[in-house]
């Protein structure tokens, strides 16, 4: 019983019956399929985060995308610029508490390289209702090229806990076909 | 010492148990129990105020209550119920007096004083940061502080643990290996050492870093360590009830591993192949690599997931080899028909067993791979996975496994049988709806941790779709529900233990007496049986496997559907 002892002393002698074993060779093959996925989706597969990362200094991070912003603005939105970059191009996107700055509109099937940093806290790029979702860590720049297949009105939302403000943290994204 | 502990005899299992150790896990049980009622009213709160239409909580009140929430049920509840556990799977399965009973009051004082400490610090409000404390959000230093004395006090009370099974070793008080019960406790005993160590590494720095002493401390290096005791501490949560379910199947049904080799080994999974499992914390992580992610979440994580499988054969299949045994042996599912369902620790053993796999399980492996990582990382499809683990699996479990403890151990009738009986069916229900509806939403992009997604107070705003609207309602009424069944549960506890009549000096009630004296078994049999015969199991065992399967392959292609990203 198993709250006993072994009733057998050489218990590690007794057989493993052909069921339990056969089911745990099933298992284990599966565990190499699902091993094998992942791998070959990086081959195969169109959605696998960048690797490409920097330490970086929030302010300047945040000179990168003041500059960005400069260069593209196209209007503004409550107070923030909403910047159209040219396909191609380096992006940047702050995430500060509790907003995203600025606001992005890129082309449909057009590639950006996606730079994101935050100024202080962690953040979650998490856009909408795309459902992709990023972790942002102050002190890293990750870079990754992003490739818009629809257009419209996205949103970012904040999805990493970032204090009391965190639930106002939320900005569009939009995707504009080719003009 | 030895000289002076005094034992009883317990009418039903014929096993010496340690007053002492009967002391302790009174309190340590006691001590989980106050700490679910309170985590569990703050879990209600939380799901009310996500519930749009209700939003019980103004927002500061819902991040503190959340940190709270994790803390008190995470930790508190889990981590004194596993003690009690521990010095249940040591003390008493093998006969022995605890090993240092005054230490063990030490180990429960201190536990104690840290709970209270954390606590009252998340409740003074400067210290909602949710109870991963991820930095650079900066909690009060007693924050930190508490929870370093708590984890030493459960360190120390590990300490027993070990301590008793080499008293037990030398002192004879049991022959040949210790039970299967007792190696699953020991397994959740060494993970926790490494996972109370890792704690301190990152826990003691942080804690500096608060009080000043530290200036900076790297965000994604922080996670990495906290999720090394974050996660590993779940797999002692694992091994701890699984270690429970084999202890409720032997004590209620008589059952026998089906092979003492292979649960053995399955348990050994566990220790040799999580701990880089924190890995999958990291996922959508910059500043990591994709080799170093697949690598320790698959060679360290689907051994691990192995060892889980293994046991979702073998745990059904010891239940159905000893029902069958007992002459439910009519087609494929007499024997499941005819289990006790009306006894709470059967039932609860049983709905935690078959939630836990198909809910917690799955929907854990799909989570932790790489790729589809992106479309469900920090969205409520990760609450959902984790309270089908930690609720309809460890709470559930530790639940049903109380009903047993009550009489056997506490010496008290339980006071409320009928609502015994009710209880895991009530909550298991609850809590399985928590749990899905918190997923569904989360497939619909709906984030955690998060006061309003209605976006109210923004200037800006986003629209989730009414669906999501609809899970957030439904996860509040599951929540009601769960909440009643945890009150319920904590209602007859706290009243049994306080209140309950003392049990009579005689034998429970039980299929097959449970008996020390080790009967001699054929060698070379299979089990609880001359041979194996388990066709139910192999049947539920192939639904498993086949939904496995289909929800793995399904995510990948919801994922194919998203945004290209490189
Ligand atoms: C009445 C029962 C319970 C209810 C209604 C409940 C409900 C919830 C809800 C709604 C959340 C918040 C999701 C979010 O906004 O991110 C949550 C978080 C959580 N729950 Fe529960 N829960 C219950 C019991 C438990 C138990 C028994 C455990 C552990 C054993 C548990 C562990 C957690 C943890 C660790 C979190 C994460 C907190 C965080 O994100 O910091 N819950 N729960
Ligand atoms: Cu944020
Ligand atoms: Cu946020």
């Amino acid at each position: 019983m198993a709250v006993t002892p072994p009733a057998n002393r050489l218990w590690w002698n007794e057989p493993i019956h052909i069921v339990e074993l056969g089911w745990i060779v099933i298992a284990f093959i599966w565990g190499l399929v699902m091993f094998f996925t992942m791998v070959y989706w990086h081959s195969i597969g169109e959605q696998n985060l960048a690797n490409e990362t920097y330490k970086v200094v929030p302010q300047s991070f945040a000179a990168k995308a003041e500059a960005m912003t400069e260069k593209y603005t196209v209007r503004d939105e409550v107070g923030i610029p909403v910047v159209r970059p040219p396909p191609g191009s380096d992006v940047y996107l702050i995430a500060r508490i509790w907003s995203w700055w600025p606001i992005l509109e890129l082309e449909k099937d057009q590639s950006y390289r996606l730079h994101l940093s935050a100024m202080e806290y962690s953040h979650g790029f998490s856009l909408q209702p795309v459902n992709i979702n990023i972790q942002i860590q102050p002190g890293y720049e990750h870079v990754l090229t992003i490739t818009p297949n629809q257009s419209g009105k996205f949103g970012i939302v904040c999805n990493e806990f970032c204090g009391f403000g965190h639930h106002t943290m939320v900005s569009p994204l939009y995707v504009v076909d080719r003009s | 010492m030895a000289a002076t502990t005094q034992f009883r005899t317990c009418p039903t299992t014929g096993l010496k148990i340690d007053l002492a150790a009967q002391s302790l896990i009174k309190a340590n049980a006691v001590a989980a129990v106050v700490f679910l009622a309170i985590g569990g009213l703050f879990g209600l709160s939380i799901a009310l105020t996500r519930w749009p239409e209700i939003h019980l909580l103004p927002v500061d009140w819902f991040y503190m209550a959340l940190t709270a929430h994790g803390l008190d049920v995470l930790l508190c509840w889990i981590i004194f119920f596993e003690v009690a556990v521990l010095y249940f799977a040591s003390a008493v399965l093998l006969n022995c007096r605890l090993a240092a009973p005054r230490t063990a009051w030490v180990a429960f004082v201190l536990m104690v004083v840290g709970a209270a400490l954390t606590n009252v610090t998340v409740l003074q409000g400067e210290s909602s940061v949710m109870f991963t404390s991820y930095t650079p959000l900066r909690a009060a230093p007693n924050f930190y502080l508490g929870l370093i004395i708590f984890a030493v006090g459960a360190l120390v009370a590990c300490g027993n643990f070990f301590g008793t099974l080499v008293i037990a070793k030398e002192e004879r008080t049991y022959e040949g290996s210790v039970p299967l019960v007792t190696f699953g406790a020991l397994t959740a005993a060494i993970i926790a050492v490494f996972t109370l160590a890792s704690g301190a590494v990152i826990l003691i720095p942080t804690w500096l870093w608060s009080l000043g002493y530290i200036n900076h401390i790297d965000p994604v290096m922080y996670k990495l360590v906290w999720w090394a005791m974050g996660h590993s501490s779940q797999q002692i949560n694992v091994s701890a009830h699984v270690a429970v379910w084999y202890a409720v199947a032997a004590i209620l049904l008589g059952a026998k591993p089906l092979s003492e080799k292979a649960s053995r080994l399955a348990f050994l999974l566990y220790i040799f192949f999580l701990q880089l499992a924190s890995a999958h914390h990291l996922l959508v992580e910059p500043g990591i690599s994709s080799e170093w992610k697949i690598f320790n979440t698959s060679y360290a994580m689907y051994l691990a997931v192995l060892g889980s499988m293994i046991h979702a054969l073998t745990v059904p299949g010891t239940i159905e080899a000893a029902q069958r045994k007992l002459g439910f042996n009519k087609g494929m599912f007499e024997w499941l028909r005819k289990a006790p369902w009306g006894n709470p620790a059967f039932s609860g053993v049983f709905l935690s067993l078959v939630m836990f796999g198909f809910l917690g399980g799955i929907s854990g492996v799909v989570l932790g791979t790489e790729q589809i990582n992106l479309i469900m990382h920090n969205t409520l499809y990760v609450p959902g996975h984790f309270h089908a683990t930690v609720v309809t699996g460890t709470t559930l479990t530790f639940m049903a496994v109380t009903y047993l403890i009550l009489p056997l151990i506490l010496q008290r009738d339980v006071m409320f049988p009928r609502m015994a009986q009710w209880q895991p069916y009530v909550f298991g229900l609850g809590a399985a709806g928590i749990s899905l509806f918190m997923m569904g939403a989360g497939t619909l992009g709906v984030p955690r941790r998060h006061w309003d997604v209605t976006f109210a107070d923004s200037p800006f705003g986003f629209e989730f779709p009414s669906a999501a609207f609809m899970m957030l309602a439904l996860n509040g009424l599951s929540a009601i529900l769960a909440a009643t069944g945890g009150l319920m549960y904590v209602v007859n506890v706290v009243a049994s233990v306080f209140f309950g009549k003392k049990t009579a000096d005689k034998p429970m009630k039980v299929a097959v007496p449970v008996s020390t004296s080790g009967q001699p078994a054929a060698v070379g049999a299979y089990g609880s049986a001359g041979s194996l015969n388990i066709p139910g199991t192999i049947t539920l065992v192939t639904i498993f496997f086949v939904s496995f399967v289909l929800y793995y392959y399904v995510n990948w292609k919801y994922l194919a559907e998203v945004w290209p990203l490189r």
